[in-house]
């Protein structure tokens, strides 16, 4: 089959590889029929995540149709149409009985990498590199879907790939996200850091839930008009202290809530910048600091951006004087797929209101590089796979 | 003082192996090579203990390749491949059984590698299932093999009980161990891999 590999820094390649087996008896196969680029795959690619080996297959947004099942499986049968979660989950752990599934202590194979750099494991991620479990991502033509009664949700109606396919990471996550701000409907303001896919749905969801105000801060402008579109008042991190104007946009107050819907490899700082270059630091914490400043007393911190290891100057000061509780993780998929599949199902949401680029698989590399560059306006880029 | 089973600081100790006799004695102190590495599983202590109880079990978590081969209620053999084509092998006799609470063996006179370990099972607090404690001690012997061993430091043996540990827990809670072996994987690593003989 074809896969989109990891080659090194802001190289990846498509190459033909082995198809796909059964390996462990409950997972399935999937033959993909859509699969995207996420936020996340840029840390990859810009070379920020470490353990990634040269020839891992990339790609953790995907959904298909089962192909084939092992003998543990029981709720999904050959011929299902099924989205995949990017977090693999065992079902049985007291994590995952918890809902926190992306804590789930069972599926990384290489849990004591995590454990070395994290203290703990989570659970194990497609394409996310050996120290999340190493496995095979989705940015092919197969994958293999480990726990497959756990993770992938069926879809029965005849939705397009394009409206259900963001189940698999960035509605959920843009959607926890805002669940962590605790919104008082009709009252709470949130500001969301990143109009990338991930703030998109932050501020949705963040609507759906009852939000008074969204105030949404980028500088790409297509992103800011999308945002805005949702109902969102814009802040352009370029023209001028995001924080001063984020403070009078909220009557002096600050926003109940902030969200970090950017993560590691913020823009806006030469002085992290250099320390990431020089691997003094391994994240950009830029819009963490400004978050942990802007939030109101007593607010909420919710962080979808991924962090991958120590960042430097946490304004903890703020943190604690303010009395700031903050929130974040990889997204507990399992917990949201249905739910959120239901807005789609009643049409509160259509999730394809965010793609700008539909590309073939064997043309991922250039993808890539174009949503890394945020050239000709792309957003959200879906691979065919069969093209 | 031979050091056989140990207590955790906090419980009742398991009852050791009455006094032993100098002969009993299979890792005198100081010498061996001492872990004790803990996990929480989902699961009582009833069903975990029965596995653990069948030693032939054990090699499916075990991620060193071993083959144990019980002879009797109490006595199992072990034959673990080690590098070139060394084998360490030693007979086993469990020397405290206590149902759903405790296991303690210990290796027979003639071991390889004189060894001598316990699991215990107790309930973790709330509905977090069971608390499994493994203490394993052995003692390198002389000779290649023992270089060998040696080399393992007591950080490292504590590794091989900790994805004991991991791996039973998967086993018991998710019905398998999580895996990537096999799975497709692009250049170059696919060709490393196929020099190997192995599999990605
Ligand atoms: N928690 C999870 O489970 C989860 C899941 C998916 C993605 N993510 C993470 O969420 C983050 C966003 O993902 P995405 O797909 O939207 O990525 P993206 O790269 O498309 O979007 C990031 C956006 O942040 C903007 N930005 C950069 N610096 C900024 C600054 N100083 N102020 C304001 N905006 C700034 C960029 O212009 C860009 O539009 C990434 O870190 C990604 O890894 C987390
Ligand atoms: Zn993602
Ligand atoms: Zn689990």
């Amino acid at each position: 089959m074809k896969a989109v590999c990891w080659m090194g820094k802001k190289k990846m390649e498509v190459q033909r590889v082995d198809d796909p087996t059964i390996l462990n008896p409950r997972d399935c196969i999937v033959k993909i029929t859509s699969t995207a680029i996420c936020g996340s795959d840029l840390h990859l690619y810009d070379g920020y995540v470490p353990t990634m080996e040269k020839g891992d297959i990339l790609g953790h947004e995907f959904m298909g149709e089962v192909v084939e099942v092992g003998p543990k499986v029981e709720r999904l049968k050959i011929g299902d149409r099924v989205v995949v979660p990017f977090t693999i989950a065992c079902g049985g752990c007291s994590h995952c009985r918890r809902q926190e599934w992306s804590c789930c202590d069972n599926t990384n194979p290489n849990a004591w990498i995590a454990e070395k750099m994290l203290g703990y494991s989570g659970a194990g991620i497609y394409g996310y590199s050996h120290m999340m479990g190493g496995y095979a991502g989705g940015q092919a033509q197969y994958a293999r879907v480990p726990f497959a009664d756990v993770g992938p949700i069926k879809i029965e109606s005849d939705l397009p790939d394009e409206k259900v396919l963001f189940l698999s990471d960035i509605f959920p996550t843009g959607y926890m996200a805002a669940e962590n701000c605790e919104i008082q409907p009709g009252r709470s303001v949130v500001a969301v850091w990143g109009c990338g896919p991930v703030g998109q749905f932050a501020i949705r969801s963040a609507f759906l839930l009852g939000a008074a105000k969204v105030i949404a801060i980028d500088r790409e402008p297509e992103r800011l008009r999308m945002a805005e579109s949702a109902g969102a008042i814009t802040v352009n991190d370029e023209e001028g202290d995001v924080s001063e104007r984020v403070r009078w946009l909220t009557g002096g107050r600050g926003p109940d809530a902030a969200i970090d819907a950017v993560g590691m490899e913020a823009h806006g700082s030469a002085y992290d910048a250099v320390k990431q270059t020089l691997k003094l630091e391994q994240d950009r914490a830029f819009v963490l600091r400004q978050a942990m400043r802007s939030v109101r007393k007593a607010g909420n911190l919710s962080v979808p951006g991924v962090y991958s290891g120590f960042v430097d100057k946490v304004p903890m000061g703020a943190v604690m004087n303010k009395a700031v509780t903050m929130k974040t993780g990889q997204t507990h998929m399992q917990k949201y797929m249905r739910p959120l599949l239901k807005l789609i199902e009643d049409r509160k949401i259509d999730p394809s209101f965010v793609i700008t680029h539909r590309v073939p698989l064997s043309k991922a590399p250039k993808a890539y590089e174009m949503f890394a560059e945020k050239k000709k306006g792309c957003i959200k880029v879906v691979l065919d796979p069969a093209a | 003082m031979p050091t056989l089973v140990r207590s955790k600081p906090r419980g009742s100790a398991p009852a050791p192996a009455r006094a032993r006799s100098r002969s009993t004695i299979v890792v005198p102190g100081n010498e061996g090579v001492k872990v004790v590495r803990a996990c929480t599983i989902r699961k009582p202590a009833a069903e975990l203990c029965s596995f653990w109880r069948r030693f032939e079990n054990l090699a499916q978590i075990i991620e060193h390749p071993v083959t144990i081969v019980a002879h009797s209620e109490t006595e199992s053999r072990w034959s673990v491949s080690a590098p070139g084509k060394n084998r360490a092998e030693w007979s086993a006799t469990i020397i405290n059984d206590k149902p759903n609470e405790l296991i303690a063996w210990r290796s027979l006179e003639g071991a390889d590698v004189p060894n001598a370990g316990s699991v215990r099972f107790e309930a973790a607090p709330g509905d977090e299932g069971t608390e499994v404690t493994v203490s394993f001690e052995y003692n390198p012997p002389g000779g290649k093999l023992g270089a060998f061993l040696s080399k393992m430091t007591g950080e490292e043996a504590g590794q091989q009980v900790t994805e004991a540990l991991r791996r039973f827990k998967a086993l018991m809670e998710a019905g398998e161990i999580p895996t990537t072996e096999g799975q497709p994987v692009g250049e170059p690593q696919r060709s490393k891999m196929k020099k190997k003989g192995g599999k990605p």
